[in-house]
């Protein structure tokens, strides 16, 4: 499985290295801010890496993925509200948290398809919205701040810059592993038949319900995860996390970038925050650039960002 | 008891309301398949048309009309220039594409219009409380409301279900390839059905204005619930659209109103106040989530494509 | 690949600010510049750019330099714009803040740091309390206080029994609950609606109308009180049952909430005719220099907020590594504040008057507020004692 050299996989090898070798620029220059500001960029890019298990290989448009961000947050917020600071236990009740939540609302959304199915993925995201600001004991709709990072037993300490960096770099280059190897195996190869002929699977004997249903569960820990590492980054966990029009960034991050491309989310997470951070410095009314943009990456640029990197080489 | 009917009224107001601009959506995302998020826009647009109309020609009915004709023709530059290249294309292009022009819509109103806001204040005929049963007192604007709701509703029933351009409307919505099949101009009829779907948005828009507020982003909460209605109604259908939000107004109204009270008999004080306004407002979801897990194509399904 | 590089390359230079060196006084604003809410990021912005203009652009004779940042009302991206003031910029006040939720993601990044933060709006309890910091001052008030005023008036009306409507998030709890603290009437009834998407409140004035309450109170701010106000006129309520308020009208609502306003008492601890010279000076240069506005509380309390500051530094004369010396002079309020003298409590929140105001139509037919009487003096609010600073 050598991956062809071509101008996509090209782009993804540099973007790689950059992430990896940004400490170090950040250390050479005493620029502190891109290492924060890219800190939040991979934990956005692993949630949206997670979206593009289900919506790029699976077909399965979820307009409520936001929610794993906070249930992920809430899991380690509200545990070190009441005194359980190990990340041992904070991050394992996350990821089972965001697996349970995933696999009770994939079970009921799975019965419906297309825009249906976009449409009760975000009202189970917006009722978990509510839920969270409703619990005054965590601070409603406030939010809660995380006065301690998870503690790692000194294995690692997540309140060291470079460390938590790295450490969300490796969840991110870990999830989008995982991501390749489940696309490649049989069972990935089974999600992607479902999304092109669901009938033909069925004829086969493949229950593609099930199938479908264990890959949302796998998107949802992995974005649980993600949340987990925000509400570390921010030291605070708020609704606003879940709200409906963070699940609409995390869809513009992985169409912008390409959908059902292994790398297309990263490259979607780094353009859209970027362009928002770089743009708000230079007018306040970034949407007339950003909204045009959009429009015509759509137009002209089918498959996102990598799929124009990857038609440039076949001319 | 007049409590009841008068909070009744209260929720079939709202859903007529919503009915508006949930029958431009699907209307549009029945025929050309077309998901527009920007729908919302085309609302905010009806409102800042309509309030300044309103404040340059002095007249509400005149600036209405005014603005009834320039979201008509927005909505067809917009599909003339853009949006009909995205016909065919994967709902989440569209997603993508009419996201875009949601924060353009956004910045390009507060650069023209400031981001204050705009006021459309009501002539003073339509201020005044009506009293329609002895008793109870209703504002004459949410009386009008419910007129011009039922109104276009009747008037789209007429038009879809009586002319020809209906027949290929619904010829439309159940199967595309047949209209191109019968030799009609159906780049022109979906223009036309886009300005149409554009021109429901616009008159939703200006409609709420005055009950409401002119404010940028007033699209984005509001096209949330009509994605709902024409969810639970099933896409494509005007009749679906018409009982869902009627449906969806009356019970969030409800919700609203007797909730609170009847959670207090069942929970203790404290319990009650906190669970009581989560659940009224999530009430709206649940019902969907429901809906759709019993009914997985919403209530009135168009016929299979 | 040229894109990619482009990218980095215009990457590198917006995000890699030289440090500058240490002669001027570098001041950062996080406020909402963009969305529906841009109108009071505007207005505190505009409000603090006239304080350093009477301020001659400078402070102890070392010239300002202000970077504003836009929080676009989301919590995360508040926290965000912090960091990068507090890291990039390296800046020495950071002042702003309309949100509590913004304020609390943001409060940790400014007081590890030890960067002063000044809130010139939020004023959640916790900042009043158990988050309370030697480094964070308020130009504003603590969210009870306000409606904790109201509740006083409506006593001294004599008002029997009230009910309450407010939105469903923790400022719109602390609303209700401020209003309560000090209302000795009966509360026949307490709503919460759905916040910040819904759009109509009919169930609600229906509910308050059949209560018989002698009264309503309201906190809606920003355009839910222009929605509310509308409503409430429509249903004929305003001529039956008098409304109570707290931050629901002020000078950005009332250009749309219009006659609806009128008569709508209101509890504030600054208003646009406070007879002090610096106010009657703030108010005449502001419409003098952005014409057609008119100035608010929450410009006001920016204007403050740069007051503070400047009379940190001149105390410190300009070394602003002194920070305890600093921290010393502001505890003092040792400035001329718009809203009149006030004394700093043991948190760092002001003690402070709160006025009673009324929409009237002024001199050239124009509606404005107007300050009717004093509610409470010296107030301070009830958290104070949560705080560990003494």
């Amino acid at each position: 499985m050598m991956p062809k050299l071509n101008a996509s996989n090209a782009v993804a090898a540099l973007m790689c290295a950059a992430l990896i070798l940004l400490p170090v620029y950040s250390a050479a220059t005493g620029n502190i801010f891109i290492l924060t500001l890219f800190t939040r960029i991979t934990i956005y890019a692993l949630a949206a890496a997670s979206l593009n298990l289900i919506m790029g290989y699976g077909g399965m448009m979820s307009f409520g993925h936001a929610a794993y961000l906070g249930i992920g947050g809430y899991a380690v917020g509200i545990l070190a509200a009441e005194g359980i600071g190990s990340g041992f236990i904070q991050w394992p009740v996350a990821l089972v948290v965001s697996a349970l939540f995933a696999l009770l609302i994939g079970a009921l959304s799975l019965r419906t398809r297309g825009v249906y199915f976009i449409m009760i993925t975000l009202a189970f995201a917006q009722m978990a919205y509510y839920v969270a600001s409703a619990l005054s004991r965590y601070g409603g709709d406030d939010g809660l701040t995380v006065y301690k990072r998870s503690d790692f037993a000194g294995l690692i300490n997540l309140s060291d810059r470079n460390q938590f960096y790295y450490l969300c770099l490796a969840c991110l280059f870990g999830g989008l592993y995982l991501i390749w190897r489940i696309v490649n195996s049989r069972f990935g190869l089974v999600v992607q038949g479902v999304r092109s002929n669901e009938q033909r699977m069925q004829a086969i004997g493949f229950h593609a319900n099930r199938y479908r249903l264990v890959c949302f569960v796998i998107a949802g820990t992995i974005c649980g995860l993600a949340g987990a590492l925000l509400a570390n980054n921010t030291d605070f966990v708020s609704p606003a996390v879940m709200y409906w029009t963070r699940s609409g960034d995390l869809m513009v991050m992985v169409i912008l970038g390409g959908m059902g491309s292994l790398f297309g989310p990263v490259v979607g997470a780094i353009v859209y925050l970027l362009l928002e951070e770089l743009l708000s410095q230079f007018t306040e009314f970034s949407g007339l650039i950003l909204g045009p943009v959009l429009l015509l990456i759509v137009l002209f640029a089918r498959g996102g960002i990598m799929g124009l990197l990857g038609r440039m080489r076949r001319g | 008891m007049y409590l009841v009917v008068e909070q009744l009224l209260n929720g079939l107001q709202f859903g007529l309301l919503l009915f508006l601009l949930a029958a431009g959506l699907t209307l549009v995302f029945g025929i050309m398949d077309f998901v527009n998020l920007a729908h919302g826009s085309l609302y905010m647009m009806g409102a800042y048309f309509a309030a300044t109309f309103v404040a340059w020609t002095g007249s509400f009915v005149l600036g209405a009309l005014m603005a009834l004709g320039a979201t008509l023709l927005l909505g067809i530059v917009l599909e003339y220039v853009a949006l009909r290249h995205l016909y065919g294309r994967g709902h989440l292009d569209q997603v993508l594409a009419t996201f875009g022009l949601i924060l353009f819509f956004n910045d390009a109103v507060r650069l023209i219009w400031g981001p204050a806001g705009l006021a459309l204040p009501l002539p003073a005929w339509l201020t005044v409380p009506v009293q329609i049963i002895p008793g109870v007192y209703y504002p004459a604007y949410r009386l009008m409301i419910i007129a011009v709701a039922l109104a276009v509703a009747a008037m789209l029933y007429l038009v879809v279900m009586r002319t020809r351009v209906g027949m290929l409307i619904r010829a439309g919505a159940s199967n595309r390839e047949m209209i191109g099949a019968l030799g009609i101009n159906i780049k022109l009829l979906f223009t036309l059905v886009f300005g149409l779907g554009a021109a429901l948005a616009g008159l939703a828009g200006l409609m709420q204005a005055p009950i409401l507020t002119v404010q940028i982003g007033m699209g984005e909460n509001i096209l949330i619930l009509a994605f709902v209605i024409i969810v639970i109604g099933g896409i494509g259908s005007i009749r679906g659209a018409f009982m869902a939000a009627i449906f969806v107004g009356i019970i969030d109204t409800m919700g609203r109103a007797f909730l609170p009270d009847l959670l207090r008999k069942v929970l203790s004080g404290a319990a009650a106040s906190t669970a009581a306004p989560a659940l009224s407002s999530m009430l709206i979801y649940l019902l969907m989530a429901i809906i759709l897990v019993l009914r997985p194509e919403g209530l009135f399904p168009a016929a299979k494509r | 690949m040229k894109k990619a590089f482009w990218l980095a390359g215009a990457m590198a230079l917006a995000l890699a600010q030289p440090a500058t060196a240490a002669d001027s006084v570098k001041i950062g604003f996080v406020s909402t510049f963009s969305g529906p809410t841009a109108v009071i990021g505007n207005d505190m912005r505009n409000s603090f750019e006239l304080a350093l203009d009477h301020l001659g652009r400078k402070i102890d004779g070392k010239p300002v330099e202000v970077i504003y940042e836009d929080d676009q009302q989301k919590p995360d991206v508040g926290k965000q714009k912090t960091e990068k003031l507090v890291q990039s910029d390296k800046v020495d006040f950071i002042v702003g803040y309309i949100w509590s939720n913004v304020l609390l993601a943001s409060l940790k990044t400014a007081v590890d740091s030890k960067t002063f933060l000044i809130s010139a709006n939020a004023g959640p309890s916790q900042l009043a309390g158990e988050l309370c910091s030697p480094y964070v001052f308020s130009t504003s008030w603590q969210n009870d206080q306000t409606p904790a005023a109201m509740g006083l008036y409506m006593n001294q009306k004599g008002v029997k029994s009230v009910f309450l409507i407010g939105p469903n998030y923790a400022a719109g709890k602390d609303m209700l609950a401020g209003v309560k603290s000090t209302f000795k009437g009966e509360v026949v009834g307490e709503e919460y609606t759905v916040w910040p998407s819904q759009l109509d409140f009919s169930a609600e004035l229906t509910k308050a109308r059949n209560s018989k309450a002698e009264s309503i109170f309201v906190f809606y701010p920003g355009a839910a009180g222009v929605q509310f106000l509308n409503q409430y006129a429509q249903a004929g309520i305003k001529a039956q049952i008098p409304l109570y308020t707290a931050f629901t009208v002020d000078e950005l609502s009332l250009p749309l909430q219009k006659d609806n306003a009128i008569g709508i008492p209101g509890a504030q601890e600054w208003v646009n005719d406070l007879p002090n010279a610096e106010n009657k000076k703030f108010v005449e240069d502001y419409r003098k220099k952005y014409p057609g506005l008119r100035p608010t509380y929450y410009g006001a309390q920016a204007y403050d907020a740069a007051q503070l500051i400047n009379s940190a530094v001149v105390a410190v004369n300009g070394d602003l590594t002194k920070k305890d010396a600093m921290k010393a002079e502001m505890e003092k309020a040792n400035f001329k504040s718009l809203r009149g003298p006030f004394k700093y409590g043991n948190n760092h929140i002001p003690i402070q008057n709160f006025y009673l105001q009324d929409v009237v139509k002024d001199a050239d037919g124009q509606l404005s507020l107007k300050t009717v009487a004093t509610i409470v003096k010296d107030d301070q609010d009830k958290f104070h004692d949560k705080c560990s600073m003494k």
